[in-house]
């Protein structure tokens, strides 16, 4: 996408959007799913696991969950048992602050803290189709569950720093994240609806990359959209932001693998 | 080997008809892109799939590479024995995988 | 499944294409000479000659299910149904699609015969473009049957890296 098109296509778009100043929160009775944007073709995809081609990495999660592993030869399943019950929940309340670490850890990180310390493996890298069939493994089985990140006094600080990225007006279109999901969402931006960019699949389906992705790789799409620099994988400007949207669409059920356009 | 989903009854009586749902993992790189060197991607796709019921073929594709990635494939077939229900896919770059479900008819 | 230096790659691929896209659905810069030739309706309808040779077309008997307005063109779900009581003497032999605008117009063809039971299949297809989609079922007694419909594509707004 080239600046030059933003620019012409995109801003005047933007432009009759309601006042890009403001950002308001959006009322708890009117939070709604990416998946309530979506045609019906596409929610269908999603909703059944026999045509969901989520479900592929899931299954490789599966695999990947009972495989021994590092220098300790332990599975995952060794520790945790069967997923459906360990990992019950889970993904709703992630990120999730670490002490060790002293600030929020995503659902990935958290796999692959793991992977290094428990399996005595090397971490596997972000985005790898590893580290995403586990991280699809484990969110399934929260599926319909509310989401539920701790809102504490340790997780104030990094959900703030969050909401302060959310809402800062940033890169060449000098726009914010506010300004499409908190302001804008239900309108139209070249066709296609602005939802409210609820987490509440990931790792998603996207349809656009034809394989499933994270959330990570979500929020540098949109930041690539708004011409800013996105923050590279594992940062804690991402982990921030991730955390912020978890706590921002609280009491939504997770959808993982969700599909998305 | 790539991951598949299949779906497909375990039990049916004699005579009826039952639906097939089949997933594979697979890119399906069309071999129309341009890669950021600017030359073009080669082809990759998955151009065949054959679903026998006891050895007997019941449904044939023929793929281009406007497959979507991940190609899902639906379709039905009658319930004539108990057996054996196998599918096949092949390709490019020497692709070929075979999968096997059993079916009890009563 | 692809490891992660290749999905890096079909990351920044995608982009590319993805720009292209954009900019020329924007009307923006022509970045079609980057594209290869597409098929066209009168590629379409030769493909369509060849594979199913030159009886007449009749429309009717195939319903052909594809959204209207699809989310994005590289996913597109369709289902082809035909009016048949597939029979050992009365069924559908071949379905075939075909397309105006991808780069080649033959998407899919399956071969089916009575053991099908009923004539109805289901997959994903991807369409580069706002154009029409043609299914075309062969019967056991030589008759062509079709259906077509139009479907528009949207762009997504939010891509891959563009440097
Ligand atoms: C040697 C045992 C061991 C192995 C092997 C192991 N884990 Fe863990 N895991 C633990 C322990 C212990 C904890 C709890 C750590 C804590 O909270 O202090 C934990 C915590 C977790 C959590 C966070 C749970 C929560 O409620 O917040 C997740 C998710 C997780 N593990 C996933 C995995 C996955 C996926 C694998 C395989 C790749 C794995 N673990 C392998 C021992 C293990
Ligand atoms: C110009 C408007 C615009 C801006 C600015 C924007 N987005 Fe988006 N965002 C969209 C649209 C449109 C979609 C969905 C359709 C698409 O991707 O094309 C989306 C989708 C999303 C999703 C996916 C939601 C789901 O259901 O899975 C998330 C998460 C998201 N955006 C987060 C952000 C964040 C974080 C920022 C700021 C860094 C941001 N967006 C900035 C327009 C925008």
């Amino acid at each position: 996408m080239t600046a030059a098109f933003l620019r012409v296509a995109i801003l005047p778009l933007v432009a009759g959007f309601a006042s890009l100043a403001l950002a308001a929160d959006i009322p708890t009775a009117e939070r709604r799913s990416g998946s309530e944007f979506m045609g019906p073709e596409t929610r269908a995809m999603q909703d059944d696991d026999t045509t969901n081609p989520g479900m592929l990495w899931v299954l490789d999660g599966e695999a990947a969950w009972r495989r021994r592993e590092g220098a300790a030869d332990k599975s995952c399943a060794d520790c945790h048992g069967y997923a459906q019950t360990s990992m019950n929940g889970v993904a709703a309340r992630y990120p999730a602050f670490d002490a060790a670490k002293g600030r929020p850890v995503d659902l990935e990180e958290r796999i692959n803290m793991c992977r290094s310390e428990q399996q005595k493996a090397t971490p596997l890298p972000f985005e790898s189709q590893a580290l995403l069939a586990l991280t699809a493994y484990v969110g399934r089985q929260s599926r319909g569950q509310a989401i539920a990140v701790a809102d504490d006094a340790r997780t104030y600080p990094f959900i703030a720093a969050g909401r302060e990225i959310f809402e800062r007006r940033q890169g060449q279109l000098d726009l914010s994240c506010a300004s499409c999901h908190d302001d804008n969402w239900g309108k139209k931006l070249a066709g296609a609806p602005v939802p409210q960019a609820h987490p509440t699949g990931y790792p998603t389906y996207r349809l656009e990359w034809q394989t499933l992705g994270s959330l990570q790789r979500r929020l540098r799409n949109c930041m690539i959209g708004m011409r800013a620099e996105p923050y590279a994988y594992g940062t804690a400007e991402n982990v921030d932001l991730e955390l912020y949207l978890m706590w921002r669409a609280r009491g939504l059920a997770i959808e993982t693998p969700a599909v998305r356009p | 080997m790539a991951r598949t989903l299949l779906n497909v009854p375990a039990k049916a009586a004699r005579g009826e008809i039952i639906e097939i749902k089949t997933l594979i993992a697979h890119p399906m790189e069309s071999g129309y892109r341009v890669g950021l060197n600017g030359a073009m991607i080669p082809r990759d796709i998955i151009d065949l799939f054959v679903c026998t019921y006891n050895g007997a073929e019941v449904f044939r594709a023929t793929l281009s590479p406007a497959i979507a990635a991940n190609p899902f494939i639906t379709f039905s077939t009658v319930a004539t024995e108990s057996g054996t229900i196998e599918f096949r896919w092949t390709g490019d770059n020497g692709f070929s995988q075979t999968e096997s479900v059993l079916i009890a008819v009563e | 499944m692809i490891d992660y230096d290749r999905a890096m790659q079909a990351t920044r691929r995608s982009i590319l294409i993805g720009s292209a896209r954009l900019a020329v659905g924007a009307g923006l810069v022509s970045l079609v000479g980057t594209i290869p030739a597409r098929a066209t309706p009168q590629t379409m309808r030769d493909a369509i000659r060849e594979a199913v040779g030159d009886a007449p077309l009749r429309t009717g008997r195939v319903t052909l299910d594809i959204p209207s307005l699809v989310e994005n063109g590289n996913t597109v779900p369709l289902t082809v149904a035909v009016d048949s009581p597939m029979t050992e003497s009365d069924h559908v032999k071949t379905i075939h699609i075909f397309n105006e605008k991808n780069p080649q117009p033959h998407v899919i063809t399956i071969a089916l015969g009575p053991r099908a039971g009923k004539a109805r299949v289901a997959t994903r297809i991807k369409l580069a473009d706002t154009q029409q989609v043609v299914a075309i079922a062969a019967m056991s007694d030589g008759s062509l049957w079709t259906a077509s419909a139009d479907v528009i594509v949207t762009i997504a707004a939010c891509i891959e890296d563009v440097n």
